[in-house]
């Protein structure tokens, strides 16, 4: 019999290690919705990673922690927006090198770092569900930005189908011949949507380094930038489905950490390949119907924009 | 703006040949500026990084042996670039082929069998082609993204070298170290130049940049490859099949990538580790897009790559993070991605757009 306080001790530990996931997701998801696929979030992550440790453990201030990491992470991938927007450069290739450069600048500038840890960001009680029974004390356990990237989940998917801003947006992923005929600059639209997926994704990775694991290691995202996109085509470019599909892989990561608890006789290195293999598995899923990834991929996605005239 | 960018009705060998040098000499500014930014002397950190971990005949059998694998697999990845195939998980085909190789090594620890190595070398090679089969079967059969799942299985590679070391192939007599035993002098690369680490798998560069030029330039596979790359309805038209090229990139890929790997471990190692290579298969991506996908151009990319590599250690005494070295390959195939737009396109000032180019 697996007991209450263990099934609820996964649920927490699920809910933020998908925190990260979902917002380097919904970043990107804004970023494909433009029409660029940018292949750098690992990179972007990491540099948020670092720069959200370095704030947190120098001012204790998370606020400001988790917006310089947006920051940096948005710096990065303005190199990524200038190479895929006005040099032309194939955009798998130009997020190839975003992954490598934030991982070397990281890495580079974190070297005084490395190994140190604080004391994170704390949870806060949540008033009204931490009353609920049984499942109450979960709100209690969390801390606020878990329910932020709900709220940033929320907000995308409502500004995405309601707005004018969201319109725009789709149309220039959509077919952005069409959208420049129409007069919105694909151009600017772009660079947008690239510099707010380098923030969600530098928010994701100061999560993991404030939050998470309250220490900061080189290359400390493993591969969860990857999965990040994996996410969006596991999600067919939806909100809703980003949100679910990080709490699958919230969960199966998890297992490395409770699957001793909860009774699973499987070497740890075993358990530590889940998520991937998980991801590889879904992947498989979604992309066996090629219509169905057609219909859902935005238009222009991955095609390069040369504005004539 | 004022200035437009025009395509180029041919590619501009000039820039094609230029974007490449450019691309270092902007790396070669951009280290200037971080040193000197970081408060070292910038003369005294670039000549310590480029100049003196070369500048002795150890240093260049260290630079020849870095090389070695950036080559190999940085060959094969151009041929799979030149299909429009992504094969972004050569790190892990890598780790296969040292785990492959490694197994060998140790099975036949006390039989005393002599060439040992050349086993290890197949074994690896073998490995190596069943990792990369992955992604390609799961991109010909289910469509799915090759970038994405070969990634993925580099982290899976990587669980799978940490569980073996930990486990089945520890050293019984190692204290619990997570390492394998020492193999056996059978299971070593013989060595090539005395004093020196450099073993003859070096030997394989030279073969393997002349194999690649030959199938590339001479042979019916290497022009369907291409076309496969350029103009994918073409190839579909001609009836080459897709599904072959990404089987071929990939097995070819995954070979050399797996050789390397029982090579980095049968060679300078010596015994399967936790940690077996510092990011050569990411590295070898640069590699192929500095050397322009051409088979000489990778020998050349590949050894400007492995003075990265040595060069970051190096600099390491001057108490500079060994991360420049990954700094330093981002930005340099930023620079390179960023120069490349020469190649495709004229720099035009706007006011004289109207006359003949649009």
């Amino acid at each position: 019999m697996i007991d209450t306080a263990l099934v609820l001790a996964i649920l927490v530990s699920a809910l933020r290690t998908a925190t990260p996931l979902i917002f380097a997701a919904l970043g990107e998801l804004v970023v494909e919705k433009s029409g660029c696929v940018n292949l750098g979030v690992e990179g972007m992550m990491l540099v948020g990673a670092v720069a959200g440790f370095a704030i947190g453990l120098t001012t204790g201030n998370f606020a400001l922690a988790f917006l310089v990491g947006a920051l940096a992470g948005a710096a990065l991938s303005l190199v990524y927006g200038v190479l895929v927007l006005f040099l032309m450069v194939n955009q798998y290739a130009a997020g190839l090198a975003l992954t490598i450069l934030g991982g070397g600048a990281s890495a580079f500038w974190g070297q005084r770092w490395q190994g140190q840890n604080m004391r994170g960001l704390q949870p806060v009680e949540m008033p009204g569900l931490s009353q609920l029974p049984v499942v109450g004390s979960v709100f209690t356990r969390l801390d606020i930005m878990v329910y932020v990237a709900l709220a940033a989940a929320a907000l995308i998917a409502w500004a995405l189908l309601r707005t004018r801003l969201g319109l725009v947006l789709r149309a220039v992923g959509e077919n952005h011949d069409s959208a420049h005929a129409l007069g919105f600059s694909v151009i600017r639209v772009r660079f947008a949507a690239i510099a707010f997926g380098g923030a969600m994704a530098g928010i994701g990775g100061a999560y993991l380094s404030c939050v998470i694991t309250p220490l900061w290691i080189e290359g400390m995202t493993a591969g969860r930038g990857w999965i990040a996109v994996a996410l969006v085509v596991f999600a067919t470019w939806k909100p809703g489905r980003v949100v679910l599909g990080a709490w699958l892989f919230g969960l199966v990561s998890v297992m490395q950490i409770h699957g001793q608890g909860l009774g699973l006789a499987v070497p740890s290195h075993i358990l530590a390949m889940l998520p991937y293999l998980v991801t590889i598995l879904v992947l498989v899923l979604i992309s066996r119907d090629a219509t169905r990834i057609r219909l859902a991929a935005p238009g222009s996605l991955g095609k390069a924009f040369r504005p004539t005239a | 703006m004022p200035l437009r960018l025009v395509p180029r009705l041919a590619p501009s060998r000039l820039a094609l040949y230029g974007a490449p040098l450019l691309a270092v000499a902007a790396t070669v500014v951009f280290g200037y500026v971080l040193f000197l930014a970081i408060g070292r002397d910038p003369l005294t950190a670039l000549h310590a990084y480029f100049i003196a971990p070369v500048n002795s005949r150890f240093g260049l059998s260290e630079w020849l042996l870095t090389a070695l694998p950036l080559t190999l697999i940085g060959l094969g990845l151009a041929v799979g670039f030149r299909a429009n195939v992504w094969n972004i998980g050569a790190e892990g085909q890598l780790l296969l082929g040292a785990i492959g190789g490694g197994a060998v090594a140790l099975a036949l620890w006390r039989e005393g069998v002599p060439g040992t190595f050349l086993l290890v070398c197949i074994a690896g090679a073998l490995a190596g082609m069943a990792w990369a089969a992955i992604p390609a079967f799961l991109r010909t059969r289910f469509n799915a993204n090759e970038i994405l799942t070969s990634l993925m299985l580099i982290y899976v590679a990587d669980q799978l070298l940490g569980y073996l070391v930990h486990g089945a192939l520890r050293n019984p007599q190692g204290f619990g170290f997570p390492e394998s035993r020492l193999f056996s002098a059978e299971a070593i690369m013989p060595n090539l130049l005395s004093g020196t680490r450099l073993h003859v798998g070096w030997l394989l560069v030279p073969l393997a940049v002349l194999a690649m030029w030959f199938l590339m330039s001479r042979t019916v596979t290497g022009f369907r490859l291409q076309v496969s790359g350029e103009a994918a309805g073409a190839a579909a038209y001609a009836g080459f099949s897709q599904k072959r090229m990404v089987w071929l990139s990939f097995l070819l890929t995954g070979g050399l990538a797996g050789v390397v790997g029982a090579m980095e471990v049968a060679g300078p190692v010596g015994q399967l580790l936790p940690e077996i290579s510092p990011g050569y298969g990411f590295a070898a991506i640069i590699v192929a897009f500095l050397g322009r996908l051409s088979p000489v151009g990778v020998l050349l990319a590949a050894h400007l790559l492995a003075l990265i590599l040595i060069g970051g250690e190096n600099v390491q005494m001057l108490g500079v993070p060994v991360a420049v070295a990954q700094l330093f390959q981002g930005v340099l195939l930023v620079a390179l991605l960023a120069s490349d737009v020469l190649v495709r396109y004229r720099v035009v000032r706007l006011g004289r757009l109207g006359r003949g180019s649009a």
